[in-house]
């Protein structure tokens, strides 16, 4: 046990490594100056050479990469994750006010659509190639091909703007201190992003069920369950649902990085200010520091998704855990096969659409 | 009467997949084609004719410049295509020779390709493409590039595991064992054992890239905003949400998830046809 979790930190903070040097590599290849990309073009021409070299200075243009890194780094060793320079505060803080925003979001569009996504597909599945069937099955495919932003826009339009039942932006309702923001206020803030991600996310995990769903109801156990006597519903009830539940739990939690993702463009949507919203500020205006931030607590993310997946299955299917001493490699391969076996049912790879 | 005699008079589900296929490659082709041929138009201005509502003369509307939404989506949908079909074509190719490294090239190089394969995957897909496109400055190369480096992970993954099964088959063993050479064996086993796979990888890749240029467009880091792309249309109408326009979203995002569809329908059929597991279907 203890080889398998010290593989498994080791493989980590060889992903935080491997994460943020690509990102620092990036950043510095870049040929945008966040000065100006920051000031402005007309301020820019105005100022005078003593405020460019000092703004220069500020942002940290014309140390070389290497430096810059090592000091990062060093710095990150100590918890310390840098200034963001866009806005004038410790990355740190910045990511942590920011993340309780989007863990709302992304949780609750989480638990929703994989809720909501299971039942769909066990329901589909228990009555095969009937209208509901067909409807889920419709349902999910058009999904999959539908722009995350563009959904939003839609759902923006209709509920915000033309119903007004919901705020059109925010986490808060403006001008109000931050005191006397309820928890109704943030949910009533919340609901639409949360609405737009959790419909684009049910159709990976409800195509997925379906198919699970069809597998166990063909298998000779619920066969045996139905020649005693039980329905088909009480059956798979009974004797499927475990086995159906456990990689639908698995792939939900494998696809934190497209939830993610979704974030980032339902949060511009909305403004909403998340993780995803300072992620395209600090890249439009060159905050490298924040940047950086967000790609390592993002990259971190996804690979907590992945571990709880592997540990789960891990955890529950026991030949798993005895053939293999190795057991994250083998969770990901599963979760792989997951996902590939989705794919091959017509659905492009990585489910991740935007 | 026989009871297990083939139903009549459908037409067989082969053709219906052919037909699928070549009519949406033609769709696109079309679209395409009609797409370059009225890109000048779409830029044009007619402020006399600003902010109208869809109608006979003007299908998607025109916005606050008066340019007609329906040229500007079909220049901007042409556009869309043409840099996905060829950063997935860069993506595909990127994956192939991973993928076919990392099989065949003995067990440092597949640590290494598994590593990035893993360390790609990693990062949200969003914020990768925000990271590579600013290195690049932004505009056309900033999406292109970006998309084509960052779409092989899940294909290399595919190659890599289809060509160590066909490793392992029996007739690769043989033709071993009769002493061929191993250019031999890959070209003339593996590579068409594997051939059917990268060509629906690749044009289940499509829909992908087009979906993610438009996202990283509409965020800012893409094509530049004097092009007509779907992702700075739809960007331009979020602004005009809330003054009644909704015809500057709509119409626009439903071209795109039409094409992405057509693509889809086209991969998945042809996925049908030379798929030897499901061609039978």
């Amino acid at each position: 046990m203890s080889k398998v979790v010290f593989h498994t930190i080791a493989k980590f903070l060889l992903l935080m490594l491997g994460v943020s040097l690509v990102t620092f590599v990036l950043v510095s290849l870049s040929p945008i100056d966040p000065v100006q990309a920051n000031v402005g073009q007309a301020a820019y021409l105005n100022m005078s050479e003593a405020k460019r070299a000092q703004l220069a200075h500020y942002w940290g243009s014309g140390i070389p990469l290497w430096e810059r890194y090592g000091s990062w780094l060093g710095d990150l060793l100590r918890g310390d994750m840098g200034m963001s320079l866009r806005y004038n505060a410790p990355v740190v803080e910045v990511i942590a006010t920011r993340a309780v925003n989007s863990l709302a979001l992304m949780g609750s569009a989480w638990v929703i659509s994989g809720v909501l996504g299971f039942v769909l597909g066990i329901t589909a599945g228990l009555w095969q190639n009937s209208i509901f069937d067909r409807l889920v099955k419709g349902y999910c495919f058009v999904l999959a091909s539908v722009p995350t932003f563009w959904l939003g826009l839609i759902i923006l339009m209709v509920f915000a703007v033309y119903l007004g039942w919901f705020p059109v932006g925010f986490s808060v309702p403006l001008g109000m201190s931050a005191a006397d923001v309820g928890l109704g206020d943030a949910l009533h803030h919340m609901a639409l992003p949360a609405l737009t991600l959790s419909v684009v996310g049910v159709a990976n995990i409800a195509l997925h069920t379906r198919e699970k769903t069809v597998d166990v109801l063909e298998s000779d156990y619920i066969r045996f369950a139905c020649s005693r006597g039980l329905s088909r519903k009480q059956a798979l009830l009974h004797h499927g649902l475990r086995n159906i539940a456990l990689p639908a739990l698995t792939l939900q939690c494998a696809s934190l990085a497209e939830i993610f993702g979704g974030s980032v463009l339902v949060e511009e949507v909305f403004s909403y200010p998340g993780l995803g919203q300072a992620a395209v500020t600090a890249g439009l205006g060159g905050d490298v520091a924040l940047l950086a931030g967000i790609a390592l607590v993002s990259a971190a993310l996804v690979f907590a998704g992945n571990m709880i997946a592997n540990l789960i299955y891990g955890f529950i299917d026991v030949r798993m855990s005895l053939s293999q001493p190795c057991l994250a490699n083998e969770g990901e391969k599963a979760s792989h096969q997951l996902k590939s076996s989705i794919s091959r049912d017509g659905r492009p790879q990585d489910g991740e659409v935007s | 009467m026989i009871l297990h005699e083939a139903k009549r008079g459908r037409i067989a589900n082969r053709r219906v997949c052919l037909a699928a296929v070549i009519g949406a490659l033609v769709a696109l082709v079309v679209l395409v084609v009609f797409g370059c041929v009225v890109y000048d138009q779409a830029t044009l201005t007619h402020f006399d004719q600003k902010n109208l509502p869809p109608s006979l003369e003007h299908p998607f509307g025109t916005d606050w410049m008066g340019r007609d939404m329906f040229l500007r989506t079909a220049a901007g949908l042409s556009t869309s295509v043409l840099l996905g079909v060829v950063a997935a074509l860069v993506s595909a190719v990127l994956a192939f020779i991973l993928g076919a490294l990392a099989a065949l090239g003995g067990k440092r190089v597949d640590a290494l390709v598994s590593w990035s394969i893993d360390l790609m995957m990693g990062i949200p897909h969003i914020v990768l493409l925000i990271l590579i496109s600013y290195a690049l400055g932004k505009g056309f190369w900033g999406v292109a590039v970006g998309i084509a480096l960052t779409h092989w992970p899940s294909l290399a993954r595919v190659i890599r595991a289809e060509i160590l099964q066909c490793k392992a088959s029996l007739y690769v063993g043989v033709a071993r064992a009769l002493g061929q050479s191993r250019w031999r064996i890959a070209l003339t086993h593996m590579f068409p054992y594997v051939l059917p796979q990268f060509i629906v990888g690749l044009i289940l890749l499509f829909p992908h890239a087009i979906l993610h240029e438009a996202a990283v467009t509409f965020l800012g880091f893409g094509l530049p905003p004097e092009q007509p792309a779907i992702g700075v249309i739809l960007s331009e109408a979020m602004t005009y949400l809330s003054s009644g326009m909704w015809w500057l979203a709509v119409f626009p995002g439903l071209a795109l998830v039409a094409v992405v569809l057509l693509f889809d329908c086209a991969g998945s059929s042809l996925r049908k046809l030379v798929d030897p597991k499901r061609n039978q279907e």
